[in-house]
């Protein structure tokens, strides 16, 4: 028979994965074009303040996402200006931005802590979502959970399948050849590097109005770095990021689950589990040189300037 | 084709007409009231030193760069070019000297993104297919790049260009990293074009080709349309003057027939290249003596990076005899031991790899000097013996600076040239490595560092000069070797070969020059891309 | 010239954050005055603002060498909490011993402590290549991770209310106060001693060299036959080993015992001062005191006008962002300039 732990474990892992599936892929995208930006957790961060923000005073959940894809495209906005046409250090701007982020989210949602948001309704299918354990988790549900899984089929369809697609993934590679031929690099980019911002912002908003309903300071806890630390793991591709992000909401979860079924081992320790499983990770990834360099856009964190 | 060039010109409206294009670069006057005609159908040679304006004029024609002056008129008309999708409508093509190509990406991509995305709708790999074949530009659609040899890159950028029925045609130094078979089957697909009816300006400083391929040349010299002239009814070293400026100078060789013991022997060395496209060595053997200067010639990405990396200590073997200093086995040994025991060396980049952009040059002069030269006491800096000795460096090989405290990237190409050069030899090494010594040097610079490696060779040092250009090779080498694929032919002494001999071996070692494997031959093998 | 730079964007930085206090609606000139010179108008004040400094000026030194040779070490809060934690272990563990080389031996343990953190993601990127920015990060969490585990756990004081604190340090434990009256205390010292030793290996030293050239040129680098690894463990350890230090003096200093927070970010903000400070040890002085200037005003802020002190954050980021760039922008001109200057002459 199924254990009756696990269904709710697995939509417990849905949620703890989606907003990881928001921000990899946004940045994947950014990534492929060539931009390496390490403000993914302050982009989040603002994301989730903005969503419950307006979702607190509008009473409105559509408005509330729609609030954090914005502040986390304004916030890459930022960025890409900083990075794109002022030339400016990639790493140390992307460092910036998520200083800032954690700050301004903090000054500006003093008034909302304590609050609460009533989160998204669930798609309910009669019929189709009370059949056992099929039905709860594919067809029972928030809005969100469906669009993440359509960003990634998106997104793949358009880095691979389109023309604009191939572009992104042209300027990453070579921008130099790319400018040579005529396409603008720095339009490109920036096109990239915002659609990763509201990708961010949107994972951000899925924290603080579905994952804990409620503004904490600092409440991404450095799911934006997992998120980066995941493009790697996927070597920029969005379905394998899209795993990626499950099996750590996966880990996160048994981590959870492992201090409620009182094992004896103190919550620090499996706290840290996240964290190590995305060194392991990395390190597992990054052996092989060759097929990071083969994989990894050639240009990425490289600054271009056109002479022209 | 020829009766073209000798109508009147008003007869026939130009295909392509520039006056008076100027382009300022901060500190450069790049191109300097530029006039330039093309006909309809007709080869034209655009002939000019490294740095003379050529790339810089072609990138304006193909709407890369602008100009801060000028007019340009396109079949009669005058018009602008803003962007290069503008050139490819009005049916201009290019093919750049370092190719514009994505290696993550097969040739079909490749392919679509530089044609109108109209053209790269539907059944791009058929049309390609019917282009490449037509002019025998053998192409498989679906290959990754990176799994290219040279030559097959640059056919996609051609066929990239056919496919758009170009009316002008411009290729930028197109045979610098081509065999001399894949140069014969270029110029049979341009002769072709020209025939057609399609203009081609054809960049190059190899005067033989130009003579070979060419209907007319315009000559370029700092920036400025020096001359025209019909190659045909040139000799080479007439146009070489009119590209050089004023009469050439051969470098004068010391009487020195002492040649002495082996001072580098490398015996059955075999090396992984580590880089992505790099090419393996493969069991190279060879000596050089002291006082002889010995060449290897190639086309670039042949194993001559790799081989300068792993002479120079950068890349340590395994096997410490496959590299032997005066009976020392330093296969093991890195660079700053290599120095020590008496090597010199030259790599070919110059901002980057020989020198530091934006240092000083008393820090670069430090930078390889500093165990030679004693520069540094526990540990610190000597910051006034590291001068003296940068000091000593520009005035024993007059390179052109305002002071020693000026950047390296403040300095020309030439003169930071010298400057390297000049830093390994004032250490005495009696083994002395360059690679590329001349590459993108002005004539007179290029002459004085061949002259300072004559007499380095003639004091009794081991030279070896790995270099794609032959005719300085002819000019200081005593023996002269082939890389190709990766292997080292048997050297020979210099008098006893003629440059088509040097030319066929550069190709005959290997089919393909720079490809590392076998030949595929038809292109149907498919790419052994990781996914 | 590129000392202007710093000065446009602290003005940038000031107007700005009128501009957001007036969208607040609070009284922006009250604000600013409250943030940048209420909290230094008293000797008290500025000794405190040296106390919050000394942290940040001792890190940012650290972390310059790694960001001058390209290495991202952008876990030094981690690497200051395990400093910390090893310093403390060995306060408690010699609880009552009243020894003068207990100081030392802390300070040792501290530096030790920092390094070894940081020689994980050495280790990892120099044996498999791993991305030290990730590492080191995601190793920061963890070291937060151990010390609360060690507060709450084996390491509270037993007669501490079950609060989550380690015992008070032994006086022997304590760093001396050098300004009598204030909190001033001997790590400002040694944090001076740090810019000057800084700013002679940077500017003088053979490894000062290598670290710029592996950062500017890395080709040029194994041209020299500099090894990249050894450059690397190299800046990692030194960054490490002055985050560490960092910690031991947070605990044995201003504060006293090991407690669940034991920096409000000084890590990350380093990473801040030492962008600031132009990678210059002498810089990283100047920018250290101006940052512990926005904590202070944070606190003060929270005291006197009832702002949150995340304000601090907020005008760190906006800082970085203008001075990177006003960077920019001073510096493209200058370029155009200095090139244009010797062709007319």
């Amino acid at each position: 028979m199924i254990p009756e732990w696990l269904v709710p474990t697995i939509l417990t892992i849905i949620t703890a994965a989606t907003p990881l599936v928001f921000a990899a892929v946004g940045e994947a995208v950014a990534e492929k074009s060539g931009v390496l930006n390490l403000g993914v957790e302050g982009m989040m961060v603002i994301g989730a303040f903005a969503a419950f923000a307006v979702g607190v005073s509008s009473g409105s959940a559509i408005l509330a996402i729609l609030a954090g894809a914005a502040a986390g495209l304004l916030m890459a906005l930022i960025f890409g200006v900083l990075t794109l046409y002022l030339m400016s250090n990639q790493v140390a701007t992307g460092l910036a931005l998520t200083i800032f982020g954690l700050g301004l989210s903090a000054l500006l949602g003093y008034g909302f802590v304590g609050k609460t948001f009533g989160g998204l309704p669930k798609l309910d299918i009669p019929g189709i979502s009370e059949i056992p354990v099929i039905g709860p988790i594919f067809f029972g549900q928030d809005f969100l959970v469906y669009l993440s899984v359509a960003a990634v089929i998106g997104v793949n369809w358009f880095l691979f399948k389109t023309r604009s697609g191939m572009l992104v993934r042209a300027v990453g590679e070579n921008h130099e050849a790319a400018h040579s031929i005529g396409y603008s690099v720095t339009l490109i980019r920036l096109g990239a590097v915002l659609f990763g911002g509201a990708m961010a912002g949107l994972g951000g908003a899925y924290l603080s109005i579905v994952y804990t309903p409620l503004w904490v300071e600092n409440m991404t806890a450095g799911r934006g770095w997992i998120a980066l630390a995941l493009v790697v793991f996927a070597s920029w591709r969005p379905w394998r990021a899209f795993f990626g992000a499950y099996l750590f909401g996966g880990i996160t979860i048994i981590q959870l689950h492992a201090q409620g079924l009182g094992i004896d081992i103190a919550s620090q320790f499996l706290s840290m589990l996240p964290y190590l499983a995305t060194i392991v990770v990395l390190v597992l990834i990054s052996r092989d040189t060759t097929k990071v360099q083969l994989s990894a856009p050639a240009c990425l964190g490289k600054n271009f300037h056109a002479s022209g | 084709m020829t009766e073209l060039t000798e109508t009147p010109t008003e007869v026939i409206t130009p295909r392509l007409e520039l006056i008076g294009i100027t382009r300022r670069f901060p500190g450069v006057l790049a191109n300097n009231n530029v006039n330039l005609k093309v006909m309809p159908g007709e080869i034209h040679a655009l002939l000019g030193e490294n740095g003379a304006g050529k790339s810089t004029l072609v990138r304006f024609i193909y709407g890369v760069q602008k100009a801060d002056s000028g007019k340009v008129f396109w079949q009669g008309r005058e018009c602008t070019i803003p962007s290069p999708r503008i050139a490819r409508q009005m049916g201009i093509g290019m093919v750049f000297q370092h190719f514009s190509l994505f290696d993550a990406m097969t040739v079909e991509e490749n392919i679509a993104l530089g044609v109108e995305p109209e053209l790269a709708k539907d059944n791009l790999a058929d049309k390609i297919q019917r282009v490449s074949a037509q002019y025998g530009l053998l192409l498989d659609p679906g290959r990754y790049v990176h799994t290219l040899s040279v030559g097959e890159r640059q056919r996609i950028e051609i066929v990239r260009c056919l496919l758009q029925k170009p009316k002008l045609l411009i290729m930028d130094e197109p045979t610098s990293v081509l065999t001399p078979q894949e140069v014969e089957d270029l110029f049979k697909t341009l002769r072709r074009l020209s025939g057609e009816g399609c203009s081609i300006l054809y960049i190059s400083h190899k005067l033989q080709e130009i003579k070979e391929l060419c209907h007319t040349a315009t000559i370029m010299r700092m920036g400025e349309v020096v001359d025209d002239c019909i190659p045909s009814e040139e000799t080479a070293r007439s146009m070489a003057e009119m590209m050089m400026g004023k009469n050439l100078l051969s470098p004068v060789r010391a009487n020195r027939h002492e040649i002495g013991a082996p001072q580098l022997s490398v015996h059955g060395l075999s090396v992984k290249s580590p880089h992505h496209h790099g090419t393996d060595l493969k069991d190279i053997n060879f000596e050089v003596r002291s006082g002889e200067i010995l060449g290897i010639a190639g086309i670039a990405g042949n194993g001559q990076r790799e081989l300068m990396e792993v002479l120079s200590g950068e890349v340590p073997v395994g096997n410490a005899d496959a590299v032997v200093m005066n009976k020392k086995s330093v296969g093991q040994f890195g660079p700053k031991q290599r120095r020590k025991a008496g090597m010199g060396y030259v790599p070919e980049e110059r901002l980057g790899h020989g020198a530091v952009a934006d240092m000083s040059l008393w820090e670069n002069a430090f930078l390889s000097a500093a165990t030679g030269k004693n520069l540094l006491n526990k540990g610190f800096i000597l910051i006034d013996r590291s001068t003296e000795f940068a000091v000593s460096v520009v005035n024993g090989f007059r390179v052109k600076t305002p002071g020693v405290k000026h950047a390296a990237s403040s300095l020309s190409g030439g003169n930071l040239q010298k400057f390297i050069i000049g830093r390994e030899l004032l250490q005495d090494p009696n083994i002395i490595v360059v690679l590329q010594p001349t590459w993108g040097v002005d004539a007179g610079s290029a002459a004085a560092i061949r002259q300072a490696l004559l007499d380095r060779a003639a004091d009794g040092a081991a030279v070896l000069v790995i270099s794609q250009d032959l005719e300085e090779l002819f000019e200081v080498s005593d023996r002269i070797a082939v890389i190709s694929g990766g292997r080292l032919s048997e050297s020979q002494p210099t008098e006893s070969l003629t440059v088509d001999d040097v030319g066929l071996m550069m190709a005959g070692l290997s089919h393909r020059g720079a490809d590392p494997e076998p030949a595929p031959g038809t292109g149907e093998v498919e790419g052994p891309r990781v996914n | 010239m590129l000392y202007w730079s710093p000065m446009l964007a602290v003005v940038l930085t000031i107007l700005s954050g009128m501009v957001m206090f007036a969208l607040l609606d609070v009284n922006p000139a009250k604000a600013i005055h409250t943030f940048f010179v209420a909290p230094v108008s008293s000797l008290d004040g500025i000794a405190e603002l040296f106390v919050k400094a000394t942290p940040l000026v001792l890190i940012a030194i650290g972390l310059s060498f790694g960001f001058q040779a390209n290495v991202w070490n952008i876990g030094a809060e981690g690497q200051l909490t395990i400093g910390a934690l090893a310093s403390g272990g060995l306060a408690l563990a010699f609880y009552d011993v009243d020894t003068p080389f207990l100081l030392p031996g802390m300070m040792i343990a501290g530096v030790l402590g920092g390094m070894t953190w940081a020689a994980i993601p050495a280790f990892l990127k120099t044996r498999f290549n791993t991305n030290e920015i990730l590492t080191s990060l995601m190793l920061t969490y963890v070291a937060l991770l151990v010390l609360s585990y060690l507060v709450h756990g084996p390491w509270k004081d037993p007669e501490g209310m079950n609060f989550p604190e380690s015992r008070l340090f032994h006086e022997a434990a304590q760093l001396p106060v050098i300004l009598e009256g204030t909190r001033l205390h001997l790590g400002g010292l040694l944090a001076l001693l740090a810019v000057a030793a800084g700013w002679v290996v940077m500017a003088r030293h053979i490894i000062g060299f290598q670290i710029k050239v592996i950062g500017m040129a890395p080709m040029a680098a194994s041209f020299a036959g500099f090894k990249k690894a050894r450059i690397v463990w190299l800046s990692l350890m030194i960054g490490g080993g002055a985050a560490g230090l960092a910690g031991m003096i947070e605990i044995s200093g201003p504060i006293g015992q090991i407690i669940p927070v034991i920096s409000p970010g000084y890590g990350f903000t380093a990473i801040i001062v030492a962008f600031l400070g132009r990678l210059n040890p002498v810089g990283c002085l100047l920018a250290g005191c101006l940052m512990a200037l926005t904590y202070l005003g944070g606190d003060n802020a929270q005291i006197e006008m009832n702002l949150p002190n995340a304000v601090t954050g907020v005008f760190q980021g906006m800082l970085l962002f203008f001075l990177l760039a006003c960077d920019v922008l001073i510096r493209y001109r200058l370029r155009v300039v200095s090139k244009k200057v010797p062709e007319a002459a």
